[in-house]
């Protein structure tokens, strides 16, 4: 413990982790590439493109990928324009009711997704919401509004208030002081709070499979898969296709907070 | 500071902006309330308005012959909870959700203290994405790359095959309980993936936890002739306590609430999800699956409340 290198069974001990969380992902990537059909035999017989082919031409993958790009970009813009205000109130002054306003905004991440989606759902029923795009939208931007909050409030503290208070006193009214002053400071935190959100949203299954009525997200239509498999290989190339798309805004997020305090995925 | 805000500099075009500025910059109650407004409409409306909706209807009851719901407040539908049934589904989820905490605690905190005490440069930046990157990945992917690993034909059964252990693990599925007809239908698999999904959501708090205490605090303990195990025992663990309790928040809320890992991998025994998932859906039971949904909320919230005694907090 007392020098500056790891002993041989922590460095084990750390490795074999990442390798745990780390090897089922690969195994997506040998898998959509599989000749076998009809189940998950190991190692794979043969090698093949044409599943890569059959998956492009299935209109219900495509109708999927569509329908949760346009839940995953609404719900993120809801969320970024709540979870700012939501930051820009609590971060700014202290007011009465502050912590619930925090515990109000967090309570849904908080609580299982079941209950989330099972609540939403019995509200939807009471008030005879039929099921829709827009019913999957409210439930997503819910739990996503903590996601831009959790980023956004952590720079609105580092933002100083003098900053804002030297650029009124230099004479720019409040509107030019968000435009040229405020926007600026909080501008990464904002697009990285809306890449997480869009992940989050873009993966998300547990609310929706409450929300969502006859419609199929992406990952419904997987789950569909899941339980009652139809083709396997297309399965795996949608799968694996998955996976590149959610990393993208992750990394992309990485390099945003690179060298700041680590913000990126807090609270998912 | 408002005062000495030169508005009258400002032209005639910007006149009705720079009013409405400095109405809000001399009156911050309104300029909150404006703030405030939209996001507390929605997550009241919406959110707890849904909360409350949940928590009216679990008081509701259902009429067992007609299969209508009967609108007059009653404990019973709570009272059907604690049938050896219903009950037994609590019990299984409750003791799977710690079983999978103490495991993910156990192999998150070799990773967590590496990246926080020995990763550095580079390392760092992998050890930082290597738990983000499966955390982040598809919740559904990662639930079906465990499908493909613990399938009869799959890597698992070829690896043992290759190392000549077919027997022990035929042997190991052949116990009572914890084993079944292959991994994928028994509840070590159901385990096994839990403890893979949730696995980062511990690593995060721990290794934020350990960050904070400084190497020479260890050194101190081992000059002072404690054996590294001494060192771990009463110098570490104590302080990187609140950090497992805070990711053990995580690990445990998610697995008392999820439905769909029992519903894929696992045998056919109901989890509390599955449980709310299927007295909504096909039952038709509202009543008993709101029930069933208020359980994991007070599991959490005496949860919640012994942890934040504990100080675990703190390490958020």
């Amino acid at each position: 413990m007392h020098s500056d290198r790891a002993s041989l069974k922590l460095k084990i001990a750390a490795a074999a982790g990442l390798l745990f969380l780390h090897l089922p992902i690969a195994l997506i990537f040998v898998y959509a590439f599989t000749t076998e059909e009809k189940s998950f035999q190991w190692p794979p017989p043969g090698y093949t493109l044409k599943w890569f082919a059959a998956t492009w031409n299935r209109p219900d993958v495509w109708e999927a990928m569509a329908l949760s790009l346009k839940v995953a970009a609404i719900s993120t813009l809801l969320a970024m324009i709540l979870g700012t205000l939501c930051a820009a109130a609590v971060s700014r002054t202290k007011f009465f009711g502050r912590e619930s306003i925090s515990l109000l905004v967090i309570l849904p991440i908080a609580l299982p997704g079941v209950v989330t989606g099972i609540a939403l759902r019995s509200a939807f029923s009471i008030a005879e919401v039929p099921f829709s795009t827009w019913t999957i939208v409210l439930g997503h931007a819910t739990f996503c509004v903590v996601i831009v909050y959790n980023n956004a409030v952590a720079r609105f503290r580092r933002t100083s208030g003098s900053l804002i208070e030297a650029s009124m006193d230099l004479g720019a009214n409040l509107f030019q002081t968000l435009r040229h002053v405020i926007l600026p400071n909080i501008a990464t935190a904002l697009v990285v709070g809306g890449m997480l959100a869009f992940a989050l949203s873009f993966d998300e299954v547990i609310v929706t499979t409450f929300t969502a009525g006859q419609q199929q997200t992406l990952p419904i239509w997987m789950l569909e898969e899941l339980v009652r498999p139809r083709e396997r290989p297309v399965t795996n190339v949608v799968a694996m296709v998955v996976v590149l798309v959610t990393l993208l805004p992750i990394l992309g997020a990485y390099y945003l907070t690179r060298g700041t305090e680590a913000v990126a995925g807090q609270g998912k | 500071m408002a005062d000495t805000h030169p508005s009258a500099q400002a032209g005639p075009s910007e006149g009705l902006l720079t009013r409405v500025s400095d109405t809000l910059w001399r009156r911050p109650t309104l300029l909150l309330l404006i703030l405030l407004t939209p996001p507390a409409l929605w997550l009241g409306i919406i959110y707890l308005g849904s909360l409350f909706a949940l928590l009216l209807q679990s008081f509701f009851s259902i009429d067992h012959f007609t299969g209508l719901i009967n609108h007059e407040i009653t404990l019973a539908t709570y009272a059907e909870l604690f049938t050896p049934a219903n009950f037994d589904i609590i019990r299984r989820t409750v003791g799977m959700a710690t079983i999978v905490t103490l495991a993910s605690a156990v192999i998150a905190f070799p990773i967590a203290y590496y990246a926080a005490r020995y990763a550095k440069g580079a390392w760092r930046a992998i050890f930082y994405l290597g738990i983000m990157m499966p955390l982040w990945s598809s919740y559904l992917v990662k639930v079906y790359a465990w499908k493909l690993i613990l399938a009869k034909e799959g890597i698992l059964t070829w690896i043992f095959e290759w190392l000549h252990l077919t027997w022990l693990l035929d042997a190991y599925l052949a116990l009572p309980v914890i084993g079944g007809n292959s991994l994928s239908v028994s509840p070590t698999g159901t385990f096994l993936v839990f403890v893979y999904v949730w696995l980062p959501y511990m690593v995060l708090p721990i290794q934020a936890a350990l960050e904070r205490v400084p190497g020479s605090m260890l050194e101190a303990s081992g000059d002072l002739g404690a054996t590294p195990a001494q060192t771990f025992r009463h110098v570490l663990l104590p302080l990187a306590l609140p950090g497992v309790i805070a990711g053990s928040i995580f690990t445990f809320s998610l697995t008392l609430g999820d439905y769909i890992i029992p519903q894929i991998i696992g045998t056919s025994r109901l989890f509390i999800g599955q449980a709310v998932y299927q007295h909504q859906g096909i039952a038709g039971n509202i009543p008993l699956a709101a029930a069933f949904a208020v359980v994991p909320i007070v599991i959490m919230g005496v949860y919640l409340w012994i942890a934040k005694r504990m100080g675990a907090f703190d390490a958020l």
